[in-house]
């Protein structure tokens, strides 16, 4: 009995040894900010670019003829 | 996967300024925070003046979001950083890591009052509701929410300016620049822009 009891003693005493932890917790980048809809969850403006709501593939598409646009050659004779 | 990047062509810019007054006016930005400004060098020497327009570059590895101390940055789908003005403290940390000085803090008052920071937001607005007035009010309009391109690139009249996927916008400069035969001679434009069509030689006189 007595034995156990030392034993226990000896377990709780050396449990105050245990390195804690000293470093504080690192943030992680950009995991704070939660919640932002994507574009191609809304619904396509009256009149404007069409792309299917929710359809990330076709807001793509229509967003790369955008980009496409941009390079006049395509759009003349070269 | 798209990641949104811009694109100033030095030959092209005139320094109109077009791209800024389209900035402000899209998204309402207040006297003396310019999201977008032109920068020139050797301005008046003839043949040597060049200008760019700069705003945030969406970086892939963004410094201002690595040294945020309240983390308010995050990045869209498309690779564009954004930020959240609810979290932001104003401390400025973000504008001493930005290279191309992005990051702008409204000044009002006889003591220059910092306010929460504001940047160029790729016209994709922030983490309110898209198209909603608290989402224009705070970060200016969402055109990306619309199917549209940022004002800047868009309005830009000689397209100097190229917004969008960075392949797609890389892929329109190779093109620009091999086809005036100048510019591809510099220094790392076989790494950045490759041998122009796929599997064709570099240009004569590159250097990667």
């Amino acid at each position: 009995m007595r034995k156990t009891i030392a034993l226990l003693a000896a377990t709780l005493t050396l449990a105050a040894c245990m390195e804690m932890e000293q470093e504080p917790s690192r943030k992680q980048v950009g995991q704070t900010v939660k919640g932002d809809t994507a574009p191609w969850s809304n619904e396509p403006i009256a009149g404007g670019p069409k792309w299917t709501k929710g359809d990330r593939n076709s807001w793509e598409d229509q967003i790369k003829k955008r980009q496409l646009a941009q390079n006049e050659r395509s759009r003349i004779n070269p | 996967m798209a990641r949104m990047k811009f694109l100033c062509d030095a030959e092209r810019c005139i320094e109109c300024n077009g791209c800024v007054t389209a900035c402000k006016n899209e998204h309402e930005v207040p006297w003396g925070v310019n999201r977008r400004r032109v920068v020139t060098i050797n301005d008046g020497v003839i043949g040597a003046e060049k200008s760019i327009s700069v705003a945030c570059m969406h970086c892939s590895d963004a410094p201002c979001m690595a040294v945020c101390p309240v983390d308010c940055f995050y990045k869209t789908a498309d690779g564009v950083v954004l930020h959240d003005k609810d979290l932001c403290i104003g401390c400025g940390y973000c504008f001493y890591a930005c290279p191309f000085g992005a990051p702008q803090f409204p000044q009002a008052g006889a003591f220059g009052l910092r306010g929460k920071m504001d940047k160029c937001t790729f016209c994709a607005g922030g983490p309110e509701a898209d198209r909603s007035e608290a989402e224009f009010k705070k970060y200016g309009r969402n055109r990306l929410a619309e199917g549209k391109l940022p004002a800047c690139a868009e309005m830009c009249s000689t397209k100097a300016l190229l917004g969008g996927d960075g392949d797609v916008i890389a892929d329109i400069y190779r093109e620009r620049v091999l086809r005036r035969g100048k510019g591809s001679e510099v220094w790392g434009w076989g790494t950045a822009y490759g041998p122009g069509k796929p599997g064709a030689q570099p240009p004569a006189g590159a250097k990667s």
